[in-house]
């Protein structure tokens, strides 16, 4: 039991060969990693041919969005910069409340065409531009539905009750592919002839249903986390059941839920590549056709390689955003 | 039994033992008393290297407690510990808690290790809980099981953390009552505690630990009734 | 009698009857435009086309079937399927996750790094771009079976992983892999929360009745850690067991990818979208049955 030195050399002994069974698993370890890096630092150096990523570069961030256009996706990044800063930096959230919906509007505007833009459709929104579209709009308008769905599964009417559970348990008891099925082939035969939707609407509202179903789960823990005493307390303090639930008992609910809902975001923002398989072009679809081009054949490691690192940064960003929200709020 | 020679220990930068000594023979009942925080259960809990210490050296039964892996899993075969909290194992019965480390550590046959249990459970007066779950036991009852599930180690030295000051009053009679007959039976005893009464009646000898520094040693009736300290006689003010 | 939309017993029984209205007249109105639909497409609802002859071949098959057979067959096939993959996967997965969370909280510090590596590299990344990773860039880029990259009993070729003479086809090898390494970086973050649940208080109670590291792990840490561990964990096979769909995307003849080709074969989206729900959640039911009959029996007895 000596006094701890801090030697590179002691700390080797510390952490690495402190027993002979740990000796023995630096060595393996240690083994192990230099064959995976040789493996890899030979395969990227010398036998990948990276121009298939660097010359198709616009085809995945947004895919065959029209060229004399693309300024428009700039403005909508800076609105969306925009927006999370002054929601940062503003003490006073209130105002978020017309400042978003606006926002969505806007950008959906900037994107789309229409009032003196030029038109662009909906086929023609692609890459990273469509994951983000459609994970951003399928979290906005499957948040409300989850509230609901979760406050339904709370409530003292038992038929509400009882609607509720079934759709949140028949739901989550189904896989996601499963849903975007259903919503590419049945929503058509379940909505009036007359109603024609996109490919990217259908598509999105799978995303929708599915994920309200979770997110109602989520909010659930949360609603459950609330303390009987704080609602005897808005009963005593003369609220009614609705202003107690709008004032009391939902803001706490979702602050404490919201790491849970920044986890389902993160699974639903990698969920969205799911949609691929039904012929949608968003970033894992563009590697279709970007696999297709004659002089890229067989690219395969490459090209998943390099957007599954876009989808790592995405995602490792939230989760760590999230992790550092969770440690504030406790 | 157990020297301990000049024991030094940080956290940090805080020191938490500034060189405390202690040596107990076979037999000997030992109380360490003192303030919250003075270092009195880091103290003890170095003795079966539940903490380390960065200075001075501890030898227990004839091994010298140090790094060696070896050494530690002997000296905790010999060394039973009582904590504050019981730690009983939640997912086992009572029984189960007892003859664990006796199956698993020194290799007895089950029957053995439960015949061993059984008689330590009567002997703590739990005998008819045995199937039960911790959950379903009193403090007062879990604390006797934890005694009985250190002594089924058949250890040479047992030592007490606080092993009272989480009970509900009405249970802390009959947790002293099972220390103060094993004291009798000969056994070698290191107890931190409040107790006044019990360190008066079983103590052999009383210790003061304050602010990481040993201040005083003597016996029962000195140190209540002839502390030779000044911070004693502050203690005993403020506790009598 | 006059204030009666004042009695709480009055509104409760109006939001009963509003909430019934409601569900109602919205399942009435998507069940209408939906026979309507079906009229006008000349599509008559039942289950008789099962029987007919479902006429495409299926590459693994675990029992004798032909093109000629019908589509009923043809759907056992693609269930038996997704039943192999999710039972093996659950096994590897939680094999792959168990060992990844103990070797996280491990003292030695590569192992911990790479154990990190593992987790935080591969959950982060979409499940289905893994899919296509093992299959095209891995199992397809791999040497013919003459030139297979062999450790001892197990070898690995373009056509798949082979094992002590059996043959897994390279579908089947790239599912179970995806399938595994990704939900293993999730079951290793549940282990090791639920092994950090344990109370310090119960490692000091262990270590100081002189039990060894891995005794200690093994009778008094694990055993309570799985208290923490289970309910999380029969999510995480639940999600392997609804994951497991993504096979279509490798060309793994499972339940979905089968009802995929049937669909679009006959058009029978009803019927086959009926098929597809009740079989998954029949196998998401099962699989949270037994591992509640399982999480009872570690739960706690307390009073």
């Amino acid at each position: 039991m000596n006094a701890k030195s801090k030697t590179p050399i002691a700390w080797l002994q510390r952490n690495l060969f402190n027993t002979w069974y740990n000796s023995l698993w630096t060595i393996v370890c240690f083994a192990l990693l230099s064959w995976i890096a040789y493996g890899v630092g030979n395969w990227a150096f010398n036998k990948a041919q990276w121009e298939v990523v660097t010359s198709n570069l616009p085809l995945f961030f947004v895919g065959r969005y029209p060229a004399d256009q693309v300024w428009r996706l700039w403005l909508v990044l800076v609105i969306v910069v925009g927006t999370i800063a002054t929601g940062i930096l503003n003490r006073k959230r209130r105002f978020l409340f017309i400042l978003i919906p606006v926002c969505v509007l806007s950008i959906l505007w900037l994107i789309g065409g229409g009032f003196f833009l030029t038109t662009v459709g909906t086929n023609l929104w692609n890459g990273l531009l469509l994951t983000l579209l459609a994970a951003s709009i399928s979290i906005v308008l499957a948040f409300p539905i989850g509230i609901l769905l979760a406050l339904g599964r709370q409530s003292s009417l038992p038929i509400l009750r009882g609607f509720c559970t079934i759709y949140v348990e028949l739901v989550r008891g189904l896989p996601l592919i499963g849903i975007l099925f259903m919503a590419q082939v049945m929503l058509p035969l379940v909505l009036p002839s007359q109603i024609q939707l996109d490919r990217v609407v259908r598509a999105i509202a799978g995303l929708v249903l599915f994920n309200a179903a979770y997110l109602a789960e989520n909010v659930r823990g949360g609603l459950q986390s609330i303390p009987r005493g704080q609602v005897e307390a808005a009963k005593a303090l003369g609220l009614n059941t609705s202003l107690s639930l709008l004032l009391i008992v939902l803001p706490q609910a979702l602050r404490t839920s919201i790491p849970a809902i920044v986890g389902q975001f993160i699974s639903l923002f990698k969920d969205t590549s799911l949609l691929s398989l039904f012929a949608l072009v968003e970033l894992t679809g563009i590697t279709r056709s970007i696999l297709a081009q004659p002089e890229y054949l067989g690219r395969y490691a490459e090209v998943y390689l390099f957007i599954g690192l876009i989808y790592w940064v995405f995602c490792y960003t939230m989760s760590q955003v999230s992790r550092k929200l969770e440690r504030k709020s406790i | 039994m157990l020297i301990a020679e000049n024991v030094h220990k940080w956290y940090g930068k805080f020191q938490v033992l500034r060189g405390v000594s202690l040596t107990v023979s076979p037999g000997e009942v030992v109380v360490i008393m003192g303030p919250s925080g003075s270092g009195k259960s880091t103290f003890i809990r170095t003795f079966n290297a539940l903490e380390d210490y960065q200075q001075g050296r501890i030898i227990i039964d004839g091994t010298e407690l140090s790094a060696d892996l070896r050494n530690i899993d002997t000296i905790r075969q010999e060394v039973g510990m009582v904590f504050q909290q019981f730690n009983l194992f939640p997912h086992l019965t009572v029984l189960q808690n007892v003859t664990l480390a006796p199956t698993y550590v020194r290799k007895w046959s089950k029957a053995k290790a439960e015949e061993v249990a059984l008689q330590l459970l009567e002997r703590v007066g739990i005998l008819e809980q045995a199937q039960k779950f911790p959950g379903q036991l009193s403090g007062g009852q879990q604390q006797r099981v934890a005694i009985a599930r250190a002594l089924a180690m058949q250890p040479k030295i047992m030592l007490f953390d606080e092993p009272t000051s989480a009970l509900d009053p009405e249970m802390v009679r009959e947790v002293l009552d099972v220390m103060r007959s094993l004291a009798e039976s000969g056994m070698t005893m290191i107890v931190v505690t409040h107790e006044v009464g019990f360190a008066r009646e079983v103590a052999d000898r009383i210790i003061l630990m304050d602010e990481g520094l040993l201040v005083e040693s003597a016996s029962p009736i000195e140190f209540f009734q002839h502390p030779k300290e000044e911070r004693t006689r502050k203690f005993l003010s403020q506790i009598l | 009698m006059a204030s009666f939309w004042r009695n709480t017993r009055f509104w409760r029984f109006a939001g009963q009857a509003i909430s019934v209205v409601l569900i109602v007249a919205a399942l009435g109105f998507l069940g209408n435009n939906l026979f309507g639909n079906l009229r006008q497409l000349g599509i008559q609802f039942g289950f008789n086309f099962l029987k007919s002859q479902a006429g495409f071949t299926i590459g693994d098959i675990p029992f004798a079937y032909k093109p000629s057979d019908s589509y009923n067959l043809a759907l056992l096939v693609g269930l038996l399927n997704s039943l192999r993959v999710i039972s093996v996967g659950i096994i590897l997965a939680t094999a792959i996750g168990v060992t990844a969370g103990i070797a996280r909280l491990s003292d030695n510090w590569l192992l911990r790094k790479l154990a990190i590596v593992y987790v935080e590299g591969l959950r982060n990344a979409p499940l289905l771009l893994q899919l296509f990773f093992w299959y095209f860039a891995v199992f397809l880029g791999l040497p013919s079976p003459e030139n297979a990259v062999s450790f001892g009993f197990i070898s690995f070729s373009n056509r798949g992983i082979g094992l002590l003479g059996l043959q897994l086809s390279p579908e089947f090898s790239a599912l179970l892999a995806g399938l595994t390494i990704y939900t293993g970086t999730f079951i290793a973050e549940i282990v090791r929360g639920g092994i950090q649940s344990v109370p310090r208080g119960q490692w000091e109670a262990a270590r100081s009745l002189g039990l060894k590291p891995g005794l200690l792990m093994r009778l008094v840490i694990f055993p309570q850690a799985l208290r923490a561990i289970l309910p999380p964990l029969s999510n995480q096979y639940l999600n392997l067991a609804k994951n497991s769909s993504l096979a279509i995307a490798v060309g793994y003849p499972d339940l979905y990818a089968i009802a995929s080709t049937t669909f679009n074969q006959t058009g029978r989206a009803v019927e086959v979208m009926i098929l597809i729900c009740a079989t998954y959640l029949t196998i998401c039911l099962v699989i949270s049955l037994l591992m509640n009959v399982y999480n009872r029996s570690v739960q706690l007895v307390e009073r």
